[in-house]
């Protein structure tokens, strides 16, 4: 069975992409955060048009991320605008 | 040490007492409470929605109450942040503080609500008469944040 990631949409991102959240098969080429994102862009318009209108943050496994950070099968992603909570 | 995220109000005086009744080693405690205001662009808000992404704002709430509790000599910490359709005037966010002497009660409640207003993942979401906006980041709460790295 392909790997599978799960990735999760929230708050204006998540309006913006009309995704809350989804399964990615984990293709070789995509190996970090960075290669994910590019990944989203290329295959879904609505996804290029957000990620280069907004300010995109990542969590992997519930921790702040960076486009560096290595993906592993089982992981769940997850992109946001900056936090506005307190 | 208590994290708790919830969408019902929680009780300021009553989580003050659980920290303070009876502790003779407690000399000071500072109690933050943030609560719903009118538009950040003005007028008059209806309700704010608080959205969050829950196992990653507890794992960070967690974090900062690890971080505040190495760096500041501190007893105890309560962090209590809520979720879902507020009324103006509500409350949101409880940080109590406690500790032998003040100054570290007042730096260790300052530092986690900067951190907090940076890394934990709460959206806001204002419904006003002219429809429905989100609040933008801030950079003066980065700058905050900043401070304490120095």
């Amino acid at each position: 069975m392909t790997p599978q990631i799960t990735v999760l949409y929230f708050a204006r991102l998540r309006e913006a992409v009309g995704v809350q959240e989804e399964r990615i098969a984990l293709a070789a080429d995509v190996a970090t955060v960075a290669d994910l994102l590019a990944h989203l862009a290329r295959t879904d318009p609505q996804k290029q048009a957000a990620f280069a209108r907004l300010d995109v943050k990542v969590a992997v496994n519930q921790a702040q991320a960076t486009g560096a950070t290595p993906l592993a099968p089982g992981d769940e992603v997850a992109l946001f605008p900056p936090v506005t909570g307190g | 040490m208590a994290v708790r995220i919830q969408p019902s109000a929680f009780d300021a005086g009553a989580e003050l007492m659980a920290l303070t009744r009876g502790r003779g080693d407690i000399g000071a405690s500072v109690t933050f409470i943030g609560q719903v205001r009118e538009m950040s662009g003005g007028g008059a808000l209806r309700m704010l929605t608080l959205e969050h992404y829950p196992a990653m704002a507890h794992a960070e709430l967690e974090r900062i109450e690890r971080q505040a509790h190495a760096r500041f000599d501190i007893v105890d910490l309560t962090i209590i942040h809520r979720f879902g359709d507020l009324a103006p005037g509500e409350p949101i966010v409880l940080v109590i503080a406690t500790a032998r002497a003040r100054q570290p009660a007042f730096d260790a409640a300052n530092f986690v609500m900067d951190y907090l207003k940076t890394d934990a993942p709460f959206w806001k979401k204002e419904h006003g008469a002219a429809g429905a906006r989100w609040v933008d980041a801030r950079a003066t709460d980065d700058a905050a944040r900043d401070r304490w790295r120095r």
